[in-house]
């Protein structure tokens, strides 16, 4: 292969052969090539490009700049043996790039401090702007008690509709697989001290306080909860919500009120679904596994029910509905100017959702126990 | 300027596009010789873009074929599938710069990806490019949300001519600029043109653009496509061409460019 320039001193300067293939694909050895250069050069330069093949531009543009980093004046540089017609573009252009580019402003290192301080600042613009978010959905939600089109009803039916009616097969499928899982562990344990029959006792107070509400939301989280984020960071990203906005809409009642109170609505439906649903999988199993009759299931179900079994679990569905929606929502708000933030914000959305639906699980769980409920 | 005597650098033979029952395009001839800038002209709907697409291969036509340097573009291998989208550059309409990227980066994300180079020589091609399009070194380290419309334009440009292409693709390149912003880009691709020896195909809804760089003009009328040079499309009697050279738009911007 033969080596992409020769340079030799002639006379008081230097003379530089082109050869071989000097087109953008041969780059990388012409790169290799004038890093081995001298830093330093003096004196004229003569240029030969009869020996060069398909010179490309970006190829003649490294030569260009190694030659004037090594300190030659654009004055010293000659070209001979039909050098490319753009180089006199080329030269134009890195005469332009001398004269006007200053030296470069190193970006500044920040102490630890300043940086625990912008830190600081920055949580609490996060901090306000979670608060404004919430003012924003209370003051649509108080109009709508005095001016009921505020509540966009075709809309909220549309999210009803998608968050709601088309999650019930997933949800159903999920939540009696789960319970079979529950009652089939809790029957190996329990059979052997013979106390097979509590597995009904097991699987009615998990699901109905715990697991109902807490696979729904979850699911209901990574369904609904990227679905807000996404669509309404799209649109921000079109500009959508500005163009609401101009024409004198409030983006948070038309998209994000709608969605919240659709979640609020639905996501205690597909509670008691869930409820049922794993009840029906513990009875199914209890049948098939453990030989208990459908009405002996029953009748130890409704003995291990206290009266708040049930609506302990349902209370809280309204509370993680409200959670999902508005993480999901305000996430997709924030999105601005990238695919990338789009992407990142939607993860956000479902991750914090599903954090928050368990913290505030555990609160329920916390306070119910102090109240005895 | 022309050189006849040279095989076109795009043919296309009685292309056929349809969405469904709604004929785009039946029987559309084309050919772009070397050198040229051809103006590629119709109504909202005539399927500008389509042919665009088509041509370059992101569509699959429903008939006919589409020849690139005289290479059928549907029958080829990959090898030369990549090779062949190597030696043109294309701007989409509204840039289609990668937003995750500063312009810096979108200019060397084709360089990267075929060449390996070292940061230092990526740099510099960076700046070569956004130089040759006339943008500040400092619009490099912007993101495309930072940018103006006029700046994107430019920037889309840049990335176009990475590879060092011979043959341009331009998709509406001044629309939603203002005139002066517009008449500078004019200017750029004359030049860029005369430079670097460009094939240019733009499509364009603008009249002074079109005036101001165009040496042909293909107008898709009836679903087919009438090419001849400026001159010839003022004096052709067809009932749309003959309004859309003749309305007052065009009349102002023709005078501008020969008067």
């Amino acid at each position: 292969m033969t080596v992409p320039l020769a340079l030799e001193p002639a006379g008081m300067g230097w003379q530089l052969e082109l050869r071989g293939d000097w087109s953008l694909a041969a780059m990388p050895q012409i790169e290799a090539q004038l890093e081995t250069f001298p830093t330093t050069l003096r004196g004229p330069m003569l240029c030969d490009w009869s020996h060069a093949e398909a010179p490309g531009i970006a190829p003649a543009w490294a030569l260009l700049r190694r030659l004037s980093h090594a300190g030659l004046p654009a004055a010293e540089i000659s070209h001979s043996g039909g050098p490319p017609h753009f180089l006199e573009l080329l030269q134009k252009l890195e005469l332009d790039l001398l004269t006007s580019s200053g030296p470069r402003v190193a970006p500044l290192e920040l102490e630890p401090i300043a940086r625990l301080g912008r830190w600081s600042v920055l949580q609490g613009r996060h901090a306000r702007g979670v608060l404004e978010f919430l003012g924003r959905i209370a003051a649509v939600i108080g109009q709508a008690f005095r001016r009921a089109r505020a509540l966009r009803i075709s809309s909220l039916a549309r999210h009803i509709y998608e968050t709601g009616v088309t999650a019930i097969p997933i949800v159903s499928l999920i939540a009696f697989l789960i319970s079979v899982i529950v009652a089939y562990i809790g029957a190996q344990q329990l059979s052997r001290f013979g106390a097979d029959i509590f597995v009904v006792d097991l699987v009615t107070i998990a699901v109905l306080r715990e697991m109902g509400v807490l696979l729904t939301a979850i699911i209901v989280a990574g369904r609904s909860g990227s679905a807000f984020a996404a669509e309404i960071g799209v649109m921000q990203l079109n500009e959508e919500t500005d163009a609401l906005r101009a024409m004198g809409m409030n983006p948070v009642e038309m998209l994000v009120v709608p969605r919240v109170l659709a979640l609020i609505i639905v996501l205690p439906l597909l509670t008691v679904i869930a409820d049922a649903m794993g009840l029906a999988g513990g009875g199914l199993l209890s049948l098939i596994d453990l030989n208990i009759p459908l009405p002996q299931f029953t009748y130890r179900l409704r003995e291990s029910l206290s009266s708040t079994t049930f609506w302990s679990g349902l209370i809280k569905a309204p509370v993680f509905a409200a959670l999902i929606a508005m993480v999901g929502t305000y996430r997709g708000m924030q999105v601005r100017d990238s695919a990338r933030e789009l992407g990142r914000l939607t993860t956000v959305a479902v991750v914090q959702s599903i954090f928050m639906v368990i913290l505030a699980d555990a609160l329920f769980a916390v306070l119910f126990q102090k109240i005895n409920f | 300027m022309l050189d006849r005597s040279v095989d076109p650098v795009i043919r296309v033979r009685s292309l056929g596009n349809r969405f469904g029952s709604q004929v785009v395009h039946d029987g559309l001839d084309m050919e772009v010789r070397q050198n040229e800038i051809f103006g590629v002209v119709g109504g909202s709907g005539t399927g500008k873009s389509v042919l665009l697409r088509s041509i370059l291969g992101l569509r699959h036509p429903d008939a006919g074929t589409v020849e690139l340097y005289g290479r059928d573009v549907e029958t080829l291998a990959a090898a030369d599938r990549s090779s062949l989208v190597q030696s043109y550059g294309v701007t989409f309409q509204n840039g289609a710069l990668i937003s995750s990227l500063t312009v810096a980066q979108n200019v060397q994300l084709p360089l990267r990806e075929h060449y390996s180079l070292s940061e230092n020589t990526l740099d510099e091609l960076a700046q070569l490019n956004l130089a040759l399009v006339g943008l500040e070194p400092e619009a490099g380290a912007k993101f495309p949300s930072q940018l103006s419309g006029g700046m994107i334009k430019r920037a889309a440009l840049a990335r176009a001519l990475a590879l060092e292409p011979k043959l341009l693709f331009l998709d509406e390149p001044t629309s939603g600029l203002d005139p002066i912003s517009a008449t500078a880009f004019d200017e750029l691709l004359l030049y860029l043109h005369a430079q670097l020896r460009l094939t240019v195909v733009m499509i364009t809804h603008d009249l002074d653009t079109l005036f101001a760089t165009c040496t042909r003009v293909g107008v898709i009328v009836d679903k087919h496509m009438i090419s001849d040079t400026l001159d010839g499309m003022l004096e052709n009697p067809h009932p749309w061409i003959h309004s859309y050279f003749h309305g007052a738009r065009a009349r102002a911007a023709e005078k501008e460019n020969h008067g």
